[in-house]
């Protein structure tokens, strides 16, 4: 979805702000917010983004990193049918317990800064490091990792890094859902023109289904 | 934000990402009652995420004592700390840098050091400066670095580090000189970015724990230099 989460290229969005010994978390309900989000049972990281990504433009933009959370919180019980609509509107359970999820425990709390020991993903990779690739230009109505700034541009595989899964809504036409992932540099001057540093280049983790050969 | 893959695995999903981002966009596209209208910025957080939590309590959706851990972990347990670790270890020991730079996970596994499924350790040189953002949300190394600050969230960054990065640096107070090459890396994937900066003068005889205290989070995202102790500082 060309939204406006995908700012990657937009100017005048204002200067840095950085703040003095930021806390961790400026509120309890921060903390809050943060914890819930990630507690939520049965949900993956790429269908929380979307939801987060569905905010209407012109609230996501005023909205604050973990208002978004919140709003996309409501949501997402919702649409996973977790909880109805009036319950998250009065804060109150009306139709009892919501069976079959599984709630995350104290004990897997820990697991998530451990070593990560589950076997790697396989997948057979078809491109190389050091070839050129064109990204995809593609305009996907869902949830895509493919940012808008790099579409149809020219760059060159860095490094082969990694296996994962594809993360879009629409995978068709996209190949394997298991795929390799490289980061692929760009150049500055191949995505923002003559005036970009000839020295400077981007590079974007990118899944085999993005690219094609150039 | 922590990495897809992880989470799959400790929740044993029953849905999958595809699956269930479709079916939700479909479920906007068609159902007016759940459009734009009734999205609206929160009047109230702390009430509204409080009557969240009694919701997800009083419908077994959530662990309270699991909301805690989360809470004290990423508050307390992680932070830039990790990451410092891993490069004052790099710069004393260059077998371990080695390591580092070619197998992230393994290396600070080795550390006892852990969280992330697939990570990038890029190195700054006096040739070469680097940069981390995510342009599409806010991915960062949690486990790493502990949670991004504000500024590394904001519109402002996610939009400008990549088209401005020596913009954004000055801003920061860097200005590297023309023939620096700057690489910026876009956290699109479930690959995580960390930045090896350079170590400072003056360190030569600084022990691991000295020079790892002189490492801040901003040079581990790239907005900033480790700066060396300031003259008699230590032994």
């Amino acid at each position: 979805m060309n939204g406006v989460h995908d700012m990657g290229g937009m100017q005048d969005m204002g200067p840095m702000r950085r703040e003095h010994d930021e806390p961790i978390f400026h509120a309890e309900w921060e903390r809050r917010t943060f914890a819930l989000f990630n507690a939520v049972p049965d949900v993956q990281w790429p269908y929380l983004r979307y939801q987060i990504e569905l905010i209407p433009p012109a609230d996501y933009l005023r909205m604050s990193y973990y208002e978004r959370w919140l709003t996309a919180l409501g949501e997402i019980l919702i649409k996973t049918g977790m909880a109805a609509p009036a319950e998250i509107e009065s804060g109150k359970a009306v139709g009892g317990a919501t069976k079959g999820h599984h709630v995350l425990t104290v004990a897997e709390v820990a697991t998530w800064i451990a070593s990560d020991t589950s076997p790697k993903l396989t997948a057979v990779a078809h491109f190389r490091a050091g070839q050129r690739v064109r990204a995809r230009d593609m305009n996907p109505i869902g949830h895509t990792r493919l940012p808008r700034y790099v579409r149809g541009k020219v760059g060159t595989i860095e490094r082969d890094a990694d296996v994962e899964e594809l993360q879009d809504s629409d995978i068709e036409g996209l190949g394997a859902k298991q795929q390799h992932v490289y980061t692929v540099r760009f150049a500055a001057r191949e995505l923002w023109g003559e005036r970009a540093s000839r020295h400077d280049s981007v590079y974007v983790a990118m899944w085999e289904g993005y690219l094609e050969s150039a | 934000m922590t990495s897809t893959t992880r989470r799959d695995l400790l929740t044993g999903a029953l849905t999958t990402a595809a699956g269930v981002a479709a079916t939700a966009g479909q479920a906007r596209a068609e159902e007016p009652g759940h459009d734009h209208d009734h999205q609206a910025v929160p009047s109230d957080p702390a009430l509204r995420v409080r009557a969240l939590e009694s919701l997800m309590v009083a419908k077994g959706l959530v662990d309270r004592a699991a909301l805690d851990a989360l809470i004290d972990t990423y508050e307390h347990k992680v932070g830039p700390h990790n990451g410092a670790r891993a490069v004052a270890r790099a710069w004393l020991d260059p077998a371990f840098k080695q390591r580092l730079l070619t197998d992230c996970v393994a290396a600070i596994a080795e550390l006892g050091l852990g969280g992330e499924t697939a990570m990038i350790v890029v190195e700054n040189t006096s040739k070469v400066h680097n940069l981390v953002v995510c342009t599409l949300c806010s991915c960062y190394p949690w486990s790493t670095l502990g949670l991004p600050p504000v500024w590394y969230k904001s519109a402002a960054y996610r939009s400008r580090s990549v088209i401005d990065p020596r913009g954004v640096l000055r801003e920061f107070g860097l200005e590297p000189t023309e023939d620096v090459e700057v690489r910026v890396w876009d956290s699109t994937a479930d690959l995580r970015y960390l930045v090896l900066p350079e170590r400072p003068t003056g360190t030569e005889n600084m022990r691991e724990a000295e020079l790892a205290a002189l490492v801040t989070r901003d040079a581990m995202v790239g907005v900033a230099k480790v700066t060396p102790p300031r003259e008699g500082a230590h032994a």
